[in-house]
């Protein structure tokens, strides 16, 4: 599968997508840490994807998103943003609200957070 | 007379002019350096084009207008605070 095609199923299947700089358990970005904190507490069960292993990763996932920076949060295949504006909804209680939403009033009890990788072609 | 000092404007300056451009009608604008390193920003634009728009359209439209230096890598870091109305 391409890359492309591999994101996008990230971002389809997924209920919370979240592309980090590094992973859940070593983040490696300030800005990734702002939104997986801000999608931790809004309880969200989020899937993390690592852009670093490879720079095309990330050239790939701002080519189909549109959006030039990293980190990016999709929340049943819609882009929500960055990580000023997860962390903007998780203060005002949007950013449950839109879980709800999206996920049903009982996202919080569906999953772990978890990991997937992308391969490189 | 020693040297000009040295305040972190240098960097600032252009992304200041990229922004004043693309939003001639913002009632507040402001760039700041965050680490002193010319490469690590806090923008601030409160404009009335933003009234009634997703933060992420609001957002798009600051990447928008910051789309080439954000290209070339001299952002490293960016962050933004979009206001409709002051």
């Amino acid at each position: 599968m391409t890359l492309r095609n591999q994101i996008s199923e990230i971002i389809e299947s997924q209920p919370v997508a979240l592309f980090m700089k590094g992973t859940p358990a070593f983040v490696a970005c300030g800005n990734s840490q702002r939104a997986l904190h801000a999608l931790r507490s809004a309880g969200a069960p989020v899937t993390a994807v690592d852009v670093l292993p490879d720079p095309r990763f990330r050239q790939e996932l701002s080519a189909l998103s549109g959006w030039p920076t990293i980190p990016q949060v999709f929340v049943k295949g819609e882009l929500v943003g960055g990580a000023d504006i997860v962390e903007e909804l998780a203060e005002t209680g949007e950013l449950e609200r839109k879980l709800t939403k999206a996920l049903g009033s009982d996202y919080r009890d569906g999953r772990d957070e978890r990991v997937v990788e992308l391969v490189a072609a | 007379m020693g040297p000009p000092s040295y305040d972190g404007e240098v960097a600032t300056e252009p992304l200041q002019a990229l922004l004043q451009h693309a939003f001639p009608d913002a009632t507040e604008l402001s760039v700041l350096d965050r680490t002193g390193g010319g490469d690590h920003f806090q923008v601030t634009v409160a404009s009335p084009r933003f009234e009634g728009l997703p933060l992420i359209e609001q957002h798009k439209l600051v990447y928008d207008a910051l789309a080439a230096p954000l290209a070339d890598g001299s952002i490293h870091e960016l962050r933004i605070k979009t206001k409709g109305q002051p």
